[in-house]
């Protein structure tokens, strides 16, 4: 700047220049005056004060990944879960992996959480799912391959031979249901840890054997239910721990479907083809395992939910993940008695499976009772709800804490209409689109508008597959000791009270626990 | 016809307070979500119809690009509120701010068929609030003198 054009800059002209500076000041003067006023009016803020939750979000706890011992796992059934699993621990065959970073979709878990872990023994009846096994097993995601190509893959026709090999540590078990069992007892004989997929039983007495094997052994097991890994399970938690939905009489747990697909009927694919594997290329004798022996059936290797000699159906399929999460919340463990009634209304075609089931629990020495109900002909949702005097929560991937008109412990903010009976008081979004999923309360507002429900969503966090914080648990525990969420004696109690109802709605009794004997009776 | 100077004064004057009134709205968007961390595009991009919704959709499916787009918008929100204001690079932020309100507009344009649900201020038929501001920010870029009182005249001086 020279001196003769600062100069030629008088006074009026300084003045023209700065015409802006008072209303940026006025701006800042005003944003000062709101931010204060906010503090003081802040409906959502007030319900959370006068409920004393400020602290609530600090349940949630931080994910941090440590590193440890290498653990070498060996995957047995890589058919549909199989995969997620895998992917799950940070493995994906290279070319799901490069269309994953080519469409923007790749997960925080796959950038951020090395678990560590080798796959280095993959069993599948199936030639085709055992070779995307190996594949999948040789493209570790964090290093593109690097790291699995020093651990190398190596394939077991026969999940005996896994369990003898020394180079495997741990074994994951995503078989069908009726195999569970015989191979959590067998792997915990043979020393290796074991993540279990859901159900763990198909049969009652496989509760006892698998409990006691496990119970007898230093090793750690962990049964496949994710949810509890969430924020808004930990939030639930918290929620019914400060008592604030008042006494529980009735918790509600449901299942809507309204897809083939949905109700298990998959040996085709969505243009109606029929997917591959036969009698050749699908080891059929290991795959019926203890099951009665029947022809190779395409129907019965893809679509095993849906018959009883494979399954429990929708309880071990669904109705399991229901019952841990309301029993890791409530602890109510098993239940006196226990009836089903259903039928088969839509998909009559093959197998068992009713399409419409209602099961009640009964919690005579609690107080409660649980019921399922679901329904593979309407996809309209009803969610997970506990209902108690005070409040009623409904929680899943979104927690809505909803007060009772009738509620003592709210009669003073009901009355001053800071809440209303007809919207939740506390609810607590997660993205609806799946590679968004941050959990945060996001609003607790009196006046709910649900029309846009994502606009209330919090986003400033990270996004955390809960499968692998799952199988991090567990691989923690095997590390430093501990035991998991999805520890043994939840599967006991799972095991038993699936057991009820499946033999319920089989037999078309009504089952009783005899909690001497240990056993179930009919009735 | 004849331009009085008289005239010519309300002309300037009314200019520069829509300049500023402008500025102060972008200013003001920038930095509600500037201080308010939780606030987030996703749910304008959500709902967002027409021909935009592929790219608003893409927007939203990855965490990292929403984020970006949450930043660049904050930070050009307060970049041409500033400009608008201190009358500094007046026209670049003027032409700014309309292809941004532009934007907006696309991604949720009033059209037949198009309407959001939920509890709404106003009514409109192709045409709406974003629109219009849209189109007095480019009256303000095309009109030299909006540009008369503020930072700019300064920058000239210099490099006369």
């Amino acid at each position: 700047m020279t001196s003769e054009n600062s100069s030629g800059i008088d006074r009026r002209d300084m003045l023209k220049a700065l015409a802006g500076i008072p209303v940026l000041g006025a701006l800042g003067i005003q944003i000062f005056r709101k931010a204060s006023y906010d503090d003081k009016h802040n409906i959502q803020e007030e319900i959370v004060r006068e409920l004393g939750l400020e602290d609530l979000m600090d349940v949630v706890k931080p994910v941090t990944h440590q590193k440890g011992d290498l653990i070498r796992i060996g995957i047995v059934g890589f058919g549909g879960r199989g995969p997620q699993l895998a992917k799950a621990l940070g493995f994906l065959e290279k070319s799901s992996f490069e269309q994953t970073v080519e469409n923007g979709s790749l997960d925080a878990q796959i950038r951020d959480g090395n678990l560590h872990v080798a796959i280095t023994g993959i069993c599948d009846v199936f030639d085709l799912h055992a070779e995307n096994g190996l594949a999948t097993a040789a493209h570790d995601i964090h290093t593109g391959g690097e790291f699995a190509s020093k651990h190398p893959v190596k394939r077991f026709s026969h999940y005996h031979e896994m369990l003898a090999d020394p180079n495997i540590d741990a074994v994951i078990i995503a078989t069908p249901d009726h195999h569970h069992a015989q191979m959590t007892i067998d792997a915990i004989q043979a020393g290796k840890h074991v993540y279990c997929e859901k159900s763990l039983i198909h049969r009652e007495e496989e509760i006892y054997a698998s409990y006691e094997a496990v119970k007898n052994s230093k090793l750690v097991f962990q049964l496949g239910h994710q949810y509890p890994q969430t924020a808004a399970f930990q939030v639930a938690n918290e929620i019914l721990h400060r008592d604030l939905l008042g006494k529980i009489s009735h918790v509600e747990t449901t299942t809507n479907r309204n897809s083939p697909n949905g109700a298990w009927i998959r040996h085709v694919d969505n243009e109606g083809k029929t997917k591959p594997g036969d009698a050749q290329s699908i080891d059929w004798k290991q795959w019926l395992g203890k099951a009665p022996e029947v022809p190779f059936s395409i129907r019965r290797y893809y679509s095993w939910a849906r018959y009883f000699e494979y399954d429990t159906g929708l309880f071990g399929q669904l109705f399991s993940h229901e019952f841990d999460a309301v029993n890791q919340l409530l602890k109510m463990g098993i239940p006196e008695t226990v009836y089903s009634s259903g039928g088969q209304y839509t998909y009559k075609e093959f197998g068992d499976m009713p399409d419409v089931l209602h099961t009640t629990f009964e919690y005579p020495n609690k107080d409660m009772t649980l019921t399922y109900s679901a329904n593979l002909s309407s996809s309209k949702a009803r969610g997970r709800t506990l209902y108690g005097r005070d409040a009623s929560m409904t929680v899943g991937n979104n927690l809505e804490l909803t007060p009772d008109g009738s509620s003592e412990q709210f009669s003073d903010l009901l009355e001053r209409g800071l809440v209303s009976s007809g919207s939740p008081m506390l609810e607590m979004l997660k993205g609806s689109n799946t590679a968004k999923t941050v959990d945060a309360i996001s609003s607790a507002t009196a006046q709910y508008y649900a029309s846009r429900g994502l606009t209330s969503t919090s986003i400033g966090g990270q996004e955390w597959d809960v499968t692998h914080l799952h199988l991090k648990e567990w691989l923690e525990a095997i590390r430093n000791g501990g035991t998991p969420t999805a520890n043994i004696e939840m599967a006991y109690e799972e095991g038993v009270v699936i057991a009820m109802a499946d033999i319920s709605y089989r037999e078309g009794c009504r089952t009783k626990w005899d909690k001497e004997q240990r056993r179930i009776i009919r009735i | 016809m004849e331009i009085r100077t008289k005239d010519l004064k309300w002309q300037l004057g009314t200019l520069v307070v829509l300049r500023f009134l402008i500025g102060w709205h972008f200013l003001y968007e920038g930095l509600y979500k500037l201080i308010h961390p939780e606030w987030s595009s996703l749910g304008f991009l959500a709902s967002s119809q027409w021909i935009f919704s592929g790219v608003a959709e893409w927007f939203i499916s990855n965490t990292a690009v929403l984020n970006t787009v949450d930043a660049l918008n904050t930070w050009g929100l307060i970049t041409i509120g500033l400009g608008l204001i201190l009358g500094l690079f007046t026209r670049a932020a003027s032409l700014a701010g309309t292809c941004l309100l532009l934007l907006y507009y696309l991604f949720n344009p009033p059209f037949i068929g198009m309407e959001l649900t939920g509890p709404m201020e106003g009514n409109y038929l192709m045409v709406n609030k974003t629109l219009i501001e849209a189109v007095t920010l480019l009256y303000i870029a095309v009109t030299p003198l909006s540009r008369s009182l503020g930072l700019d005249t300064l920058r000239k001086k210099y490099n006369a």
